[in-house]
């Protein structure tokens, strides 16, 4: 007996709840956007610009203890956090005037034995000026747009332009929660963590255009069905699979996020939540949206058919 | 769907084949790989700095210096030119632009026919026509004003850090360490990746000095207090060269005798007393011109200036005709053999700052690429045991297929020489989660099409086409987006993006191609009626 998460046959009048997805959906965006403003991203390095010294102790460290010797060098806004292990800690600083690179870790090398007992291992340190943190958004913003830009050109010409409407919709919903969920939890956000995101456009787009080819293939074979039944039909006919693929995908996502190490860890939960809700969007919003823009059915004639299809190789 | 031309088979067959190969060198260790036969694949791919550690700095062009000293060059070349048509001027440099006036402007139209000649016409080599380097125009007064243009300066810049990544480049690799990742970054910058080096301020030392390096005589005459006459200038003398009661600084004539472009060689020697010193040889024409100076200044002394300071100041006790020489100073092997290491390489055509800088340890790289290499495997291991619950037979030829496409992946990467970050690992193994999809579509398909009441065989043919236009829609859309994050990205999601790219191309060859040949060889070998799917 072969294992299935989904019945064979299911018939979830999804479309009926849409109106309860729009108001989740909606005041999910509204407390991503406020989240966004008031508490903001916890930006890493590539970001903020600054310094960043990464230290392991013999011990579990005393994270306060250390907190304290460099609040006393008074070098402004010193954040000093747990990296993975209790003896682990990653300190950042901001750029010091007057001084140089080596010279603030000079600095932050003779305070540290006051709070650190035994011996301490430099594992890394970073610098970033502000000026190259201003070009690495900009770019990592124009990639994004770019990327979204493509793939919609590419739906418009396979599809039809309402299609590209319901994918841009979903899409941009699936990004605010995205970034409200890095604000949420505090997670960093950091350049993977935009290469993450950038991956959860690919994968909610993915699984949008799974959706809509069933909805373009049940156009042409059942003209006279009213709109709501043909895209409840649509997503049954798709959803053992839309289960199966987030499944799997969660399933490697999984190792990655509890046994990857701490250099995946954002990475990683980012991509766990954009499967969720890059599968929610594509059934609750990207379908339901073709509802509003009103599809020329007419397209879907059996003339048509022949050229919309892309031939299997022989 | 049953008849597999045979060319397709062997091509499927002999693709796949290669992918692995290319694929295997990354299994084996140093020195398997060295008994390894020559003629099979031997590249592997370089592990990021994140995951085996190394030093990373992002240097930037002094490019208002390059400006700086372009228009100074072009100074001088006009006025020379000028003058050896007897046109007698005034120049200076002013806002960005040469401004020379005339003593006698009815020889206005005489001098912008010379200046048109100076003009260089410069990149354009696809093209065949270049950009004119410098623009002019006469202003009020008669004052002729030449600028540099601004698609001249652009390309110029553009050389500058061409060459600079060059003289980087081999400066490294006379370190001796391993593959360093050199790049352009945007306009005038430089990103250096050294993985497995884990001393910045080492590499800092040999990438950051300009080590422009020349021989010019020492004017005696002028004490450190006198003002320095015209032709001559003022270097500090390096502080290890200081004697006590001796100035701390030396006039020597403008005029460089030679530059540290006559050199051929250059590394570490001793003297007689076997102490560390730079010996270096000049080439054929800077030999016999340090010849024929040193003969004609015997007794005086010269100097020989690196950036700005005078690191030596030797006597010239007689004629030096064998075209090399020493340097000696207070250098101990390390300092001599690096100075040594900067000649040969030569000197960086602009200043270098560094704007960024990160080192990771080694012991944080290999905590990461442990904790990596594990989540991957059982990532791995989980999602097929999934799928061989859900697919049965089915799943094992997906599984089968899958292992193949991960062995592609990795095989073009080492083809490639590409260099595989800790997002690379993680753009690898959600394709593997992702290539599932594939023969999710195709087995889903199939499954509806057999309950509908279609024949066995006939089911998963129309499976597999039906599914095909859906995979490659939805693969095209993810490869779009891996395409322009390539494109426009920099850094980790470059790296993101390749292995996404190269993981969608391989998983639509095997998931497709290779499922479907094997499916149907079992199809054909069995004639199954029921499809236990």
């Amino acid at each position: 007996m072969l294992l299935k998460l989904v019945p064979v046959s299911t018939n979830i009048r999804f479309i009926d709840y849409r109106k309860f997805a729009y108001v989740l959906s909606i005041l999910m965006i509204i407390g991503s956007f406020w989240l966004y403003f008031s508490k903001g991203l916890n930006y890493g390095i590539d970001f903020e610009g600054g310094i960043m010294i990464e230290i392991g102790t013999e011990g579990p460290a005393d994270i306060g203890a250390i907190r304290s010797v460099m609040s006393g060098l008074k070098m402004g806004d010193v954040k000093v956090q747990e990296f993975g292990a209790p003896n682990d800690v990653l300190i950042r600083l901001e750029h010091q005037e007057g001084l140089t690179v080596d010279e603030v870790v000079e600095k932050v090398r003779d305070a540290l034995p006051n709070a650190v007992k035994g011996e301490i291992s430099y594992r890394r340190t970073e610098t970033v000026g502000s000026t190259v943190s201003g070009e690495l958004i900009a770019d990592g913003i124009m990639a994004v747009v770019l990327a979204i830009g493509a793939v919609l050109v590419y739906i418009w010409f396979r599809f039809e332009w309402q299609f590209s409407t319901g994918a841009v919709i979903a899409l941009i919903h699936d990004v605010i929660l995205t970034i409200g969920m890095f604000s949420i939890t505090g997670l960093e956000f950091n350049l993977s963590t935009i290469a993450a995101i950038l991956t959860i456009v690919g994968y909610s787009l993915n699984d949008t255009v799974v959706v809509y080819d069933r909805i373009r293939e049940n156009l042409r074979k059942f003209r006279k069905m009213p709109m709501v039944d043909l895209l409840t039909l649509s997503i049954n006919d798709t959803l053992s699979r839309t289960v199966m693929t987030s499944v799997t995908t969660l399933i490697a996502l999984s190792s990655l996020f509890f046994l990857g190490g701490e250099g995946l860890h954002g990475f990683s939960a980012a991509m766990i939540w954009g499967v969720f809700v890059g599968t929610y969007s594509s059934i609750f919003i990207a379908a339901p949206v073709l509802l509003w823009v009103e599809l020329q059915r007419e397209t879907y004639d059996d003339a048509e058919e022949t050229n919309m299809e892309v031939l299997p190789p022989k | 769907m049953l008849n597999f031309p045979r060319w397709k088979i062997i091509m499927i067959t002999l693709l796949s084949f290669m992918g692995i190969m290319a694929a295997v060198p990354n299994f084996l260790t140093e020195d398997q790989l060295k008994n390894y036969p020559d003629f099979l694949p031997y590249k592997q791919v370089t592990l990021g700095l994140d995951l085996q550690g190394g030093v990373h700095l992002l240097m930037e062009a002094d490019l208002t210096e390059v400006k700086k000293e372009k228009l100074e060059s072009k100074r001088a070349d006009i006025r020379d030119a000028l003058r050896a048509e007897k046109i007698v001027l005034r120049s200076s440099i002013r806002n960005n632009a040469i401004h020379f006036k005339l003593t006698d402007n009815s020889q206005t139209e005489k001098a912008l026919s010379v200046i048109e000649d100076t003009v260089e016409m410069i990149g354009g080599s696809l093209t065949g026509i270049g950009i004119a380097d410098i623009e002019y125009d006469v202003e009020a007064g008669g004052v002729i004003v030449v600028r540099l243009t601004e698609e001249g300066l652009i390309i110029h810049s553009d050389e500058v850090i061409t060459q600079s990544i060059e003289v980087i480049r081999r400066r490294i690799d006379g370190m001796g360490t391993t593959e360093p990742n050199i790049q352009k970054q945007g306009t005038g910058r430089i990103l250096v990746q050294v993985p497995g080096f884990d001393d910045p301020q080492k590499l800092k030392e040999i990438i950051g000095k300009t080590a422009k390096l020349s021989f010019q005589l020492v004017n005696s005459a002028i004490g450190p207090l006198d003002r320095i006459p015209p032709g001559n200038e003022r270097f500090p003398m390096a502080e290890s060269e200081r004697r006590p009661g001796a100035p701390e600084s030396i006039v020597v004539s403008r005029r460089k005798i030679l530059t540290g472009e006559n050199l051929v060689d250059a590394g570490l020697g001793y003297d007689q007393d076997n102490r560390p010193v730079v010996s270096f040889r000049f080439d054929r024409i800077g030999g016999k011109k340090f010849a024929d100076v040193t003969r004609k200044n015997v007794n005086r002394q010269f100097a020989i200036i690196l950036d700005g300071t005078v690191i030596s100041a030797p006597n010239i006790q007689s004629p030096i005709l064998s075209g090399a020489g020493i340097i000696t100073g207070n250098f101990t092997i390390e300092t001599a053999s690096d100075l040594g290491l900067l000649l040969r390489a030569g000197a960086l055509p602009a200043r270098l700052t560094v704007v960024e800088e990160r080192t990771v340890g080694p012991d944080l790289g290999a905590d990461n690429i442990e904790a990596g290499k594990i989540a991957a495997v059982i990532g791995l291991l989980a999602v097929m045991v999934y799928i061989v619950l859900s697919y049965g037979v089915f799943g094992l030829v997906a599984n089968f297929a899958l292992m193949i496409n991960i062995g592609l992946i990795l095989g073009i990467l080492s083809t490639l020489g590409a260099t595989l970050t800790m997002p690379g690992v993680a753009g690898i193994v959600l394709t593997v989660g992702m290539a599932v999809d594939a023969n999710v579509l195709i087995f889903e398909r199939i499954r509806e099409e057999f309950r509908k009441g279609k024949a066995a065989l006939s089911a998963l043919d129309t499976g597999y086409n039906k599914a095909f236009s859906t995979i490659i829609d939805a693969n095209v859309t993810t490869f779009i987006a891996a395409l322009i994050l390539f494109q426009f990205g920099s850094g980790p999601i470059k790296g993101f993006a390749v292995t996404l790219a190269i993981g969608i191309v391989t998983s639509m060859f095997t998931a497709v191609s290779m499922s479907r040949m094997i499916i149907s060889f079992w199809a054909v070998r069995k004639r199954p009626t029921t499809l236990k799917i």
